[in-house]
């Protein structure tokens, strides 16, 4: 049942990246925005949804599974953030790997923060 | 129409492999090995497949379905952020930079492979 619903989730969210990216796409050699923008917004939800479940749905046992790794973990992509950078002009992609990685870490603890302040 | 479906049939599989990879190789100590090792495979085989001419089936099926749910920044950035609130927050760092520098040079090592190969 747990790999089922994860199948389902990671499903939905590699449909909703691939829309994004559709919608927003790069030029060659120009700045990936829609997987930088994929990847830290997927960090900023994945921070809110595990603080909440834990606190509001913590006997929920497919809630995480479904919405944690499978529909943001498929969402998010960690392959194409390294391939990126490979094919984008060096400093364009040095740039790339590290604003992705300080924005996805500020990002995923901003929002348990966030989510930790809201009261009960 | 077909694109969505391919991406989907990927995306089934890639997922569920990474919860499995998560399962099997989480450590004792709570170092997220399994997630490491997905991201780090994932990273390979996509940049096997982007140096090879594939046809835009296989990059659907496996490039932007597979690998791209089999990989994950937002359980890699949590991950991250639980050790750094751990008692060990220097694994945070062993972790970040780990997954970053073999992630790295997997996509760079698959690539040269499809070079060679092609």
């Amino acid at each position: 049942m747990v790999l089922a619903v994860i199948s389902l989730g990671g499903v939905l969210g590699a449909l909703a990246r691939y829309g994004l990216t559709q919608a927003w796409p790069h030029h060659a050699g120009g700045f990936p925005w829609a997987v930088w923008t994929i990847n830290v917004s997927g960090c900023f939800l994945i921070g809110l949804l595990y603080v909440w479940l834990g606190r509001y749905r913590p006997r929920q046992r497919l809630l995480r599974p479904f919405l944690g790794t499978g529909v943001l973990g498929g969402y998010t992509t960690f392959s194409t953030a390294m391939t990126d950078v490979l094919t984008a002009p060096t400093v364009t992609g040095v740039l790339y790997l590290l604003t992705t990685l300080a924005g996805a870490l500020l990002a995923v603890w901003a929002a348990t923060l966030l989510a930790e302040r809201v009261p009960r | 129409m077909t694109t969505v479906l391919l991406i989907a049939a990927g995306a089934a599989v890639g997922a569920p492999l990474r919860y499995l990879a998560d399962k099997a190789l989480r450590s004792r100590s709570g170092f997220p090995l399994g997630t490491l090792a997905a991201n780090v495979t994932g990273s390979f085989l996509l940049g096997f497949l982007l140096g090879l001419p594939v046809s835009p089936t296989l990059a659907a099926v496996l490039g932007t379905g597979f690998c791209g749910a089999l990989t994950t920044y937002s359980t890699f950035s949590w991950e991250t952020l639980t050790l750094a609130r751990s008692d060990r927050p220097h694994r945070a760092l062993v972790y970040a930079l780990a997954s970053i520098v073999a992630g790295l040079t997997a996509a760079l090592l698959g690539r040269l492979l499809a070079h060679m190969g092609a």
